[in-house]
């Protein structure tokens, strides 16, 4: 292995990393406050990219397309919760199956408005070109992909750990009918937390429909994905999500590169023995 | 319901089914392998979903390693069709110890999510480890045995082996064994302080329903005589779980109706238009809002509503009823994980 080799792969792995924890950290932020396995978190990333590229294609404008394809996401997020996962509220295997139901619906109905070929969102001018970082060369637009997430997780922690609502969702994490007696609105929190998780899965979907591509089925592969993060960290982490994608995000880029053809066991092996010696993941708690 | 009535639904669903090839044409013949097969699978789920508590989102994944199994070895080692079979489920159980030994550390909501994890990986092995698997090609040209090559012959190889698989089940889910699987399901805390050991039962029930699942994939690939990553691609597993909850939940039938009307609607629907997912993605919606306890599930508890309200206990109608559907429609998944 050449150092241009590794380094290349080291790179293309934190970008991997940074798609997953856009994914991964919606997931969990979800799942943290929520105790809902929203299985319809792939197809949210597949409608964020289809949105982003749409809207980059007819207006021309990156933000926009970011933007729009963020907020859309977020809305049919929330009108979900609104009017049917919230009748089905604290009822796990309901709630799983309806999240599935709905992946369906949104991959099929993808299928049915934007055809069966991979798109790709094509970078704007101002990230267009390369860089040279050591011995390689590498797209901004990659390296913007780790800035966003950087960036995000930020933005995260502060929202958790500085602000009202942050204390509010930690607390519910806890103890959601306590919280609810102290006379905190807990279904608005609850639609405030579809609305960011399903927000975050609509960034990363425009990430990724730049850095792989939009194709169907990409939305199961990439909840895979997700989920192994989420289950490595420990559900309901932040910093389970940012050690859980950089893991897998490094892992499977050189899996990939060195064993193509199992590469699916390089991420999935480390999974197992996680789950065998920490049942919770890393920053799991019992 | 008294036990006569039960049996005699049974004797004349058996009659029924060992006439299918008599009545009707080939296309539905065929159709009804396909229902047996996947009501086979949906069964296993069901088997340990709704008589065990955890419910798994990765069972196309074991159905398709027997299926891989037995196409490769047909195909490319030329062996002998009952070994392959046998080899199917054999392989199936090997891998299905490894997903159970490690899915049945977590419940509900965790082990949903790492049944899931396992199926995508076995999706993901037949994507790209194209040596064995063919990749999105699969594998193609599995012969049948050369008794049952015509269809109506098949059908009646693969009722004959339901019909037995679903009898062993039944006498399972019947032992002492079942029994206590239900307790754990009920009251896992209560279950381990009786001196049970719940891993290992839950383990136990894992490679049960692993065998089952392990036999409706053999039969499936000599059914459909081509294996390749859409038979173990994540709809299989969430199909099954769907026939499952649409039958009813911890019902013993249930998991075959609900595959009857799957696989019968795909077929009608799929004449009309190519629109089957987002149909599929609806009955889910409609099942889990209107109709959570499933088609028998919600019929049983009429009936013993009907039963109680005829025998003039009226004002305890509802109350027993409910604990009635609590005790066999309804699944607890999670109920650890909440608290």
């Amino acid at each position: 292995m050449s150092p241009t080799f590794i380094s290349l792969q080291v790179l293309n792995g934190i970008t991997f990393a940074s798609l997953l924890f856009l994914l991964a950290s919606g997931f969990t932020f979800i799942f943290g406050l929520m105790r809902i396995m929203n299985l319809a978190h792939g197809g949210f990333y597949l409608l964020g990219g289809y949105i982003g590229i749409t809207v980059l294609v007819a207006t021309g404008n990156f933000w926009l397309a970011i933007l729009s394809a963020a907020l859309g996401v977020a809305i049919f997020g929330v009108v979900i919760e609104r009017f049917l996962l919230r009748f089905v509220r604290g009822k796990i295997l309901p709630e799983v199956l309806l999240t599935v139901g709905l992946s369906f619906i949104i991959a099929d109905g993808c299928l049915a408005i934007f055809g069966g070929n991979p798109r790709t969102l094509p970078p704007p001018k101002f990230l267009a070109g390369t860089v040279e970082i050591g011995p390689v060369t590498y797209p901004w637009f990659r390296l913007f992909v780790v800035f966003m997430a950087v960036l995000i997780a930020i933005a995260l922690w502060l929202l958790q750990e500085r602000t009202r609502l942050g204390a509010i969702v930690r607390a519910g994490v806890d103890d959601a009918e306590m919280v609810a007696a102290l006379g905190i609105n807990i279904k608005q929190i609850f639609t405030m937390v579809f609305f960011m998780g399903a927000a975050l899965a609509g960034l990363s979907g425009v990430a990724g429909s730049a850095v792989l591509a939009l194709y169907p089925g990409v939305d199961a592969e990439i909840l895979t994905y997700g989920l192994v993060v989420v289950i490595i960290g420990g559900l309901g982490s932040l910093p389970g999500a940012i050690v859980g994608s950089l893991f897998v995000g490094l892992v499977d880029t050189f899996g990939k590169a060195l064993f193509p053809e199992i590469s699916y066991f390089t991420v999935f092996a480390p999974m197992a023995i996680m789950l065998a010696v920490r049942p919770r993941g890393l920053f799991g708690r019992e | 319901m008294s036990s006569w009535w039960k049996y005699g639904v049974i004797v004349l669903l058996l009659i029924a089914a060992a006439l299918v090839p008599q009545v009707l044409p080939t296309f539905w013949i065929s159709i009804a392998t396909e229902v047996l097969i996947y009501g086979l699978l949906a069964m296993s789920v069901n088997f340990l979903g709704g008589y065990g508590g955890l419910v798994s989102l990765g069972h196309a994944g074991l159905f398709g390693i027997s299926a891989y199994t037995v196409g490769y070895l047909v195909t490319r080692m030329g062996v002998n069709h009952y070994v392959a079979f046998l080899a199917g489920i054999l392989l199936t159980l090997a891998v299905g110890a490894i997903f159970g030994g490690v899915a049945i550390r977590a419940t509900g909501i965790y082990f949903l999510m790492i049944t899931y994890a396992e199926g995508m990986v076995v999706w993901g092995l037949a994507y790209r480890w194209a040596k064995v698997t063919g990749a999105e090609n699969g594998i193609r040209g599995i012969t049948r045995p050369e008794l049952f090559t015509k269809g109506w012959q098949y059908y009646y190889i693969v009722l004959v082996v339901f019909v037995l698989t679903v009898y062993l089940m039944w006498r399972v889910l019947n032992s002492s064994f079942g029994l206590t699987l239900r307790g754990i399901r009920e009251c896992e805390p209560r279950m381990a302080a009786l001196g049970y050991n719940v891993q290992v039962h839950k383990f136990l029930g894992y490679m049960w329903s692993a065998f089952f699942a392990g036999i409706a994939g053999g039969l499936y690939a000599y059914y459909n005589r081509f294996v390749s990553p859409s038979t173990v691609q994540l709809s299989v597993s969430s199909e099954s779980v769907l026939m499952m909850v649409l039958g009813g939940v911890g019902t013993f039938f249930g998991p075959l109706l609900g595959s009857l009307i799957i696989i019968v609607g795909r077929n009608m629907i799929s004449l009309y238009t190519a629109r089957w997912p987002i149909i599929m993605g609806t009955i889910f919606v409609l099942t889990v809002l209107l109709a959570p306890k499933g088609i028998i599930g919600t019929l049983s508890a009429w009936w013993e509503q009907r039963k109680k309200v005829s025998a003039g206990v009226v004002e305890t109608v509802e109350a027993s009823a409910r604990k009635e559907v609590g005790a066999e429609g309804e699944v607890r998944v999670g109920t650890e994980s909440q608290s």
